[in-house]
């Protein structure tokens, strides 16, 4: 078949693009889940000012298409970078697809983990922090050395879905330039004449990456749960 | 900032809403329709019925919109039996089309699988009792399944149709002048991205909460007889760190 042999053909090409897929979506997930507990503390705070900062963040966030955020940042950040940078007689700055990719993707889904978070930290026993603090220990120690592997479990599931959701939105980076899978098949489609099987390789690829992360979520919602009695 | 070009320009934006409108109901109608009996296959026990819509709804659920859309659009477009029928259809030419094609499917794949997980959360009493007032197989889900399923779906429903919204701005990436496209025109037009942007995610979001809304009047009136008498909050909940 004459599409098959184009395909081994531009295998190295894809396989380029795959990679660059990959490493967005780990950077962007680095983002998304310091942010995403960063919101879920604030969420819960105390103070009446943090609290309406990360209930705005989240509330904007889930009202605007992913596609819209990206755009903005990449198109409109770009100019507003450069108008603070002449402001403080900066170099200029090239706000880059890969950079703006991963900031809109981290920021997005840190909206989503918020969420995600909020809910697994209110399911901790309050008293095992306390204990925590019985012991002499920091907040910060409470914070990483109970609150975080505790909240984990519960929180796995959401944060489970949240990646699958994340994966498939790098396809979105393809758009403003950056080199990923998806813009390395429109290219060999393009120059082939053959963006069907170009294509459909793509979708096969998100395909195996989407089955590979439900099996590793199943045995890290598996090791997580050991301490756990179920039916 | 400046936000004059869009006031000047706000036919263009309301082409695109309507575009845009028209584009999601239409995907979420049909999508409805066809999920609802690919829902009751997916409940089958019959691995012929059940196999096929469970690799339909697997592979629209795992791969993202943007390549359904370009499987369709350039994939399907360029085929040769596209390119003839397309001779004598002109629509076949238009990429609203593929665009809607696209949206429809992968709506109708997320929605079969909520539907799905409604039908099987159906209390089985409810079923029995169904059984036990004689009522046939195909009357007990017309009668009891669907309606209460109906009910336990909408929450996840809403969701979905906040999803679709958002997911049709990229229909302005194949040259449909949706919402988003007819801010594209503008930012590039008069060379002001950030105000152009923020316009539109603006409008979005005005939509999105509009529809948010409307869900939860509508869970309101369909949850009326669930509705906890009295709110049991625990507000008084102690903060952690």
């Amino acid at each position: 078949m004459e599409g098959f042999d184009k395909l081994i053909e531009y295998m190295p090409n894809l396989m380029e693009g795959a990679v660059v897929t990959v490493t967005v979506a780990f950077a962007s997930l680095a983002i998304a889940l310091v942010l995403g507990l960063g919101a879920a503390m604030m969420k819960l705070s105390k103070s009446r000012a943090s609290r309406s900062v990360a209930t705005t963040y989240t509330t904007v966030i889930r009202g605007v298409p992913d596609l819209v955020l990206m755009l903005l940042i990449f198109f409109g950040g770009q100019i507003q970078v450069n108008n603070i940078g002449a402001y403080f007689e900066w170099d200029y700055i090239d706000v880059d697809a890969f950079t703006a990719g991963v900031l809109t993707i981290g920021f997005i889904f840190g909206a989503y983990m918020g969420e995600t978070f909020r809910g697994a930290i209110l399911s901790v026993p309050v008293g095992l922090l306390e204990a925590g603090y019985a012991y002499g220990m920091s907040k910060w120690q409470v914070f990483y050395r109970i609150l975080v592997p505790q909240m984990m479990r519960h929180a796995l599931p959401g944060l489970g879905n949240n990646w699958l959701v994340l994966m498939k939105t790098t396809a979105l980076v393809s758009i403003i330039g950056l080199h990923d899978i998806v813009l390395k098949a429109g290219q060999a489609g393009g120059s082939t004449r053959l963006p069907f099987i170009f294509y459909l390789f793509v979708a096969f690829a998100f395909l195996v990456f989407t089955t590979v992360s439900i099996w590793l979520l199943n045995w890290l919602n598996r090791r997580y749960s050991v301490g756990v009695r179920r039916a | 900032m400046d936000f004059t070009p869009i006031f000047e320009n706000y036919s263009l934006y309301l082409e695109g809403f309507w575009t845009t409108a028209k584009l999601v109901s239409w995907a979420l109608a049909i999508g409805l329709c066809l999920a609802v009996p690919l829902a009751i296959m997916r409940t089958s026990r019959n691995p012929l019925i059940n196999g096929p819509v469970w690799a339909f709804t697997y592979f629209f659920r795992g791969t993202p919109l943007l390549i359904q859309m370009f499987l369709l659009y350039y994939g399907l477009g360029q085929q040769q039996f596209m390119i003839e029928l397309s001779q004598s259809y002109e629509f076949l030419k238009d990429a609203y089309w593929y665009a809607l094609a696209a949206f429809t499917l992968n709506t109708a794949a997320y929605t079969t699988e909520i539907i799905r997980g409604a039908i099987e959360g159906t209390p089985y009493g409810e079923i029995e009792a169904a059984r036990a007032c004689g009522m046939s197989k195909a009357m007990t889900l017309r009668r009891v399944t669907l309606p209460s399923a109906f009910r336990r779906a909408l929450p996840a429903y809403s969701n979905e149709v906040i999803f679709m919204l958002h997911g049709s701005a990229i229909a302005s990436v194949i040259t449909i002048v949706d919402l988003l496209g007819a801010a594209r025109i503008v930012a590039s037009r008069y060379y002001n991205p950030f105000e152009a942007f923020i316009a539109v995610g603006f409008f979005y979001f005005c939509i999105t909460f509009a529809l948010i809304g409307g869900f939860k009047w509508l869970e309101n009136r369909w949850f009326a007889h669930l509705r906890p008498r009295e709110q049991v909050a625990d507000k008084k909940r102690h903060q952690p760190a």
